[in-house]
């Protein structure tokens, strides 16, 4: 009889145990022993997407001075690769992995189920693990701002953007852009040339040349790199980045741009880790938590409209107000968001539509 | 025409890295050897035009640097192909992958770099001349370059002994070489001198068109230039055609989606690539009913002398 009640609390402990661990967040690591990894898509020089991310690593160092130095590989290619390269950083030591290109997503998944000790954090992608989490930013909102910009600068009343690829995530920035700059001039249009590439200056450059022969004199932008804001320096004609400050390829157009500050999210992680309370959330911050944000304003641009800008700011981030909050307009007049209607997060990362007032066509 | 000015314009802009591409090669082949390896060669030409600029801030000297970087790097196209009588496609794409592997790791301290490089330089005169000024003599002085250089090889290929000599060894080494002419040193030479200019068009990219070094910049145009060849049947005025019409289809489809019309971008795009392989067509189709064009006769084989 003793025997089987022994057994029988051996057996209601073991249950315990296995539940407690199945709802408990990971193990925690101290801050002297969390080895992060860095899996970059582009070289570190890119001057652009790469290199605001590695800012970011900068900055998660030195708010945690504890914290051991980490491991960077650049330049990995969206493929198996990437399963290839996150394998050799857990190997080496790594035990909080951060990747930050959409096309790893799979494979930091199938590696994340390998190693379920291991800490796995994917930048723009969906798929979650108990050990994988995401992260990306609601960009859309500075871009609205930069609108505001574009939109009170122009004096044809055309605006350009050079856009990388048809997907959800740029289709987002150019409907922000166009509804900011709509918002103070609701004569403007902007017109929209896609380069099916995200990174060729080449082409950039041609794009913006090209916008501006059709009569855009400020020109908006989401590709890589700095070649779109070069012609429109040489062009005479204002800029807006992306991505970081780059009014260096621009000295004297470059008007503001919307920048990632991905040192928000990577410092977060870390301590989340570090206090053993992390989980994997899908993180999709914006200008509240100061994952995005406004690059200092040019001299070219009026105290007026730089109060507007602030004062628009103020009411995203106290959370009274967002960008894709109705009435929203589509390119065919048609009421996409009715009046106090909100786009969910669900909506706003599938958009596959324009607003009124982007002259250009979405290639399916 | 307003419209047609700066479409035109830009057709020359972005054919000219392609254009020096073609004549590069034009040369090589005619002399006998194929170089698949333009792809490389305009990667290294990008890059060390862009280092040189960098270094020294004249952008002269980067163009002078890639003509000797692409010219040594065929040099070792050259002793496989001419000296040892390797296979001259496996050593083109292994320049290919060199070119782009080298590229890769060297340039990675230039990324993001900007130089000053070439700027835009109106002909006096010519560029006031309606519609063929702006079109023409309104861009920066590698564009200017190819036009003489394009003048200077119908002048050579065709009406100087030297450019005989060149076409005899690309035709029929056998009896170029009963004539006393050393086909082995002809065919290093225009390799070389072909492969330089090849990386000129990669040194226009970076130095005149971009201002900057980029991984893989070259971005397929080493290959159109290779496909250009045959479309402008070896004749370098046809290869400024051809190049210029290359350039005018990406200008245009840009332009097209700029206007906001509802063409399809890719179909566009697509566009070069139907009319290379539709030229294709007609010369496999002609060439078998015995009509060559301007193909080099001994295109791709090597000559050894002692054989028969």
């Amino acid at each position: 009889m003793k025997r089987h009640k022994v057994a029988a609390a051996l057996a209601l402990s073991l249950a315990v145990l296995v539940a407690g661990s199945a709802i408990a967040a990971m193990k925690m690591i101290p801050m002297q022993d969390i080895k992060t990894g860095f899996i970059y898509i582009g070289p570190v020089g890119d001057g652009g997407y790469t290199y605001m991310h590695d800012q970011g690593r900068t900055y998660m160092h030195e708010q945690n001075p504890d914290l051991p130095k980490s491991v960077i590989v650049e330049n990995v290619p969206e493929g198996p690769d990437a399963a290839r390269v996150t394998e050799t950083l857990v190997r080496r030591g790594a035990n909080v992995i951060f990747g930050n290109s959409f096309g790893y997503m799979d494979f930091m998944l199938d590696v994340a189920k390998r190693y379920p000790d291991v800490y796995f954090m994917h930048c723009s992608g969906y798929k979650t693990a108990p050990n994988m989490g995401t992260y990306f930013g609601r960009m859309y909102q500075p871009r609205y701002l930069s609108g505001i910009v574009a939109g009170a600068m122009t004096k044809s009343n055309i605006l350009g953007y050079v856009a990388a690829q048809p997907i959800p995530e740029v289709i987002r920035g150019i409907n922000a852009f166009t509804l900011g700059a709509r918002s103070v001039n609701p004569n403007v249009t902007v017109k929209v040339i896609w380069l099916f590439s995200w990174f060729d200056p080449g082409k950039e450059k041609e794009a913006a040349k090209a916008l501006i022969d059709a009569g855009a004199d400020v020109i908006g932008m989401h590709a890589d790199s700095g070649a779109a804001p070069q012609a429109c320096e040489e062009a005479g004609v204002y800029v807006i980045g992306y991505n970081n400050d780059m009014s260096q390829f621009a000295p004297t157009k470059h008007l503001t741009a919307p920048i990632w500050n991905w040192g928000a999210v990577y410092d977060y992680t870390v301590k989340q880790v570090s206090q053993g309370v992390w989980q994997p959330d899908q993180i999709w911050w914006g200008l509240k938590e100061n994952m995005v944000g406004l690059a200092p304003f040019s001299e070219a641009v009026p105290k007026s409209l730089v109060e507007t800008v602030e004062s628009r700011k103020k009411a995203i981030v106290s959370g009274e107000w967002d960008v894709f909050w109705g009435p929203i307009w589509d390119q065919n007049g048609e009421l996409k968001v009715k009046d106090n209607e909100k786009m969910s997060d669900g909506e706003m990362l599938g958009m596959d539509w324009f607003v009124q007032g982007v002259e250009a066509s979405i290639p399916k | 025409m307003e419209i047609l000015i700066p479409i035109l314009a830009a057709a020359v802009r972005s054919g000219t890295p392609i254009l020096y591409a073609t004549l590069g090669e034009i040369i090589t082949e005619k002399s006998g050897v194929m170089n698949l390896g333009l792809e490389g060669l305009m990667l290294l030409g990008a890059l060390s035009g862009f280092a040189v600029t960098s270094a020294t801030g004249s952008p002269w000297l980067g163009v002078a640097a890639a003509f000797v970087v692409g010219a040594f790097f065929s040099l070792f196209h050259a002793i496989v192909c001419v000296s040892l009588g390797g296979n001259q496609v496996v050593s083109g794409l292994a320049l290919t992958m060199l070119g782009t592997g080298v590229t890769a790791i060297l340039g990675r301290n230039y990324v993001g770099q900007l130089i000053s490089g070439f700027s835009r330089i109106p002909v006096p005169f010519l560029s006031d001349i309606p519609v063929i000024g702006p079109i023409f003599f309104n861009h920066d002085p590698l564009v200017y370059l190819s036009y003489g250089l394009v003048l200077f090889l119908c002048w050579f290929l065709w009406r100087t002994k030297s450019g005989l000599n060149l076409r005899a060894v690309g035709d029929n080494p056998r009896a170029a070489d009963s004539l006393g002419l050393s086909v082995v040193a002809i065919r290093y030479v225009y390799t070389m001198i072909g492969g330089g200019i090849v990386a000129i068009g990669g040194a226009y990219l970076s130095v005149s068109y971009s201002h900057m070094w980029t991984e893989g910049m070259s971005a397929g145009r080493g290959w159109i230039a290779v496909a250009l060849v045959i479309f402008a049947i070896w004749n370098p005025a046809r290869a400024a055609f051809g190049s210029y019409l290359f350039g005018g289809v990406e200008a245009c489809q840009l332009r097209i989606q700029a206007a906001g019309t509802n063409i399809s971008a890719p179909i566009l795009l697509m566009l070069p690539y139907i009319l290379t392989i539709t030229v294709l067509l007609v010369i496999s189709i002609r060439k078998g009913k015995g009509i060559l064009f301007g193909a080099p006769a001994s295109l791709g084989t090597p000559f050894y002398r002692e054989e028969r």
